[in-house]
């Protein structure tokens, strides 16, 4: 059996919560003041998933940066691989809001979409 | 001198929504002045994710929700100048402003809508000692930098002030490469929302030190370090408690403050806690036809809610223009709204029960953090409100719903009173 200690962020309450965990199944989740925060550890320590925002070099617009995201949630543990893939990147302009900037992120799958309209200069 | 209906001064989330609103209601002449190379305001440099979840239902970035609303803007065909600069307002509604095109020039508007947003509070507030050097940013600033022009304001980076923007930044500096060694906050606790502090520190192992300030700052050229050290309660450093960090960035995320010098030069009176104009329900400030909404009338935590406000402010601004807004001299009478107890402020700070609608949500801050509590709204002595709170927080923006059946249920009405109780 092994406990760990998560901080819920559904409210501003922020309950410390601890989790027992008998190797990656969760057995009880203690600390929590309602249902949400139960589900919240559940899915933290199961499957923690994150939304990565980042910018990518814009060649020939009116902005030097475009603004982007993953389209959908990827694992956590792949956020700074996302990050790093976004590097190597540059687009021309015009870009459009929701133009695939990457197809498949870091092998996640999921594509990277500009958040951002940028016009030609 | 060009003729408009209403002028908007401010082409960010809360110009655009009140624009949009003020349009739908029926108003032709309505126009944006934007002093910023596109509209969007902040929004555009917000390039996280967990915008509009109140207004669209999903999840957007800063940019997307601009977009969403600049999309509107352009259906409408709303006219908008850029690059403009808004130089004074008069008592009788002639806008001063100038650009590159036209130079400069005056409006004459029949409303006014102040949406000028807010600035960030600078070095210059908090009584740093040590020398000035090159790499002390304000964390708007350095989100700026980072995500529109594409630079890097440094390498190791300290962050004072535990607000949202401070652990955004937090976050993006140690995605583009930086070390972020610490985030140091003065109070007990965060400004901040606890997604942000868990997703922007805890996820990259970033610690955040409470009741602590930067009491020296080292480096004559450029930044070479800061010293940290523990506070007690009343904000003094406790010495023997001060440590070095090494750094080469400083980011100072210690506060907004609502941008008013045009409503104040034009005689708007101002709240001093919020340092926003005082606004009855319809957020008209004390002078006729001029309205206020957004972080211009109070600092907010979300931008939905700056959007519901502003279309608050341009419905009530149309209704104006309209001359369907019943003016005091009709027998229109106000009731104002006081605070005890634990509140700070309420926006508005007066109500007309004739002029409000059916629901009005009156939005407010505490003082301090406090568990178990009840926020109470009296009419005179009788209580009609009685809200369990499990935490309010200063961080945490709170509001209350009053109905206009229950304010004309008091016709003899004198006060209403919002405040903290013990539940």
């Amino acid at each position: 059996m092994e406990e760990k200690k998560l901080i819920c962020i559904n409210c501003p309450l922020g309950c410390a919560l601890t989790v027992a965990m008998r190797g990656n199944e969760i057995e009880a989740v203690k600390g929590n003041t309602c249902r949400r925060g139960e589900i919240y550890a559940r899915k933290e320590l199961t499957n923690p998933t994150r939304i990565v925002t980042s910018t990518v070099r814009v060649l020939k617009g009116c902005d030097h940066m475009v603004s982007v995201k993953t389209k959908e949630d990827v694992p956590k543990e792949k956020v700074l691989d996302c990050v790093k893939v976004l590097k190597e990147v540059t687009v021309e302009a015009p870009v459009r809001i929701g133009d695939v900037i990457v197809d498949d992120a870091a092998g996640t799958g999921v594509s990277i979409i500009a958040t951002k309209d940028v016009r030609r200069a | 001198m060009e003729n408009y209906d209403i002028v908007i001064i401010g082409g960010g989330p809360a110009g655009l929504a009140a624009a949009v609103s003020a349009r739908e209601q029926g108003i032709d002449r309505v126009l944006i002045l934007e002093r910023d190379r596109e509209l969007g305001g902040i929004l555009n440099q917000c390039i996280h994710n967990g915008f509009g979840l109140h207004t669209f239902k999903e999840e957007l970035t800063g940019p997307e929700y601009a977009g969403r609303f600049i999309a509107q803007v352009e259906e409408h065909n709303i006219e908008y100048k850029l690059n403009t600069m808004v130089m004074d307002i008069s008592r009788d509604k002639v806008v001063t402003a100038m650009n590159r095109e036209e130079g400069l020039f005056e409006i004459q508007a029949k409303a006014v809508i102040l949406a000028m947003g807010c600035r960030e509070r600078a070095r210059g507030a908090l009584n740093i000692p040590g020398y000035r050097p090159a790499g002390i940013f304000s964390a708007g600033t350095a989100q700026r930098l980072v995500n529109m022009e594409g630079y890097m304001p440094g390498r190791e980076v300290v962050i004072l002030g535990s607000g949202d923007i401070g652990l955004i930044m937090a976050r993006r500096m140690t995605l583009e490469g930086a070390r972020v060694k610490v985030v140091a906050e003065l109070m007990p606790y965060s400004g901040g929302l606890k997604r942000n502090i868990v997703q922007c520190l805890d996820d990259y192992g970033i610690p955040l030190k409470l009741s602590h300030t930067v009491v020296d700052i080292k480096g004559k050229e450029r930044l070479e370090g800061i010293t940290l050290a523990e506070v007690d309660g009343k904000g003094k450093p406790i010495p023997g408690t001060e440590e070095f960090y090494s750094c080469d960035t400083l980011l100072l995320s210690v506060g907004l403050i609502p941008e008013n010098e045009l409503s104040g030069g034009m005689g708007v009176e101002l709240n001093p806690v919020t340092s926003g104009p005082r606004v009855n329900e319809s957020l008209e400030t004390n002078i006729e036809g001029v309205f206020a909404c957004g972080n211009v009338l109070h600092v907010h935590d979300l931008v939905d809610f700056v959007s519901e406000e502003a279309k608050a402010a341009g419905k009530n601004a149309a209704a104006y223009v309209l001359n369907r807004y019943p003016q005091h001299a009709d027998g229109a009478k106000c009731v104002p709204l006081k605070v005890e107890a634990g509140v700070r402020y309420t926006v508005p700070e007066k109500i007309c029960p004739e002029r409000m609608e059916d629901q009005l949500k009156v939005r407010f801050r505490v003082g301090n953090v406090y568990k178990n509590c009840c926020i109470s709204v009296y009419f005179d002595d009788k209580r009609i409100i009685h809200k369990k709170k499990a935490v309010v927080a200063p961080g945490e923006m709170e509001e209350v719903v009053l109905t206009k059946e229950q304010l004309l249920e008091v016709p003899a009405l004198q006060t209403i009173i919002v405040k903290l109780e013990e539940a």
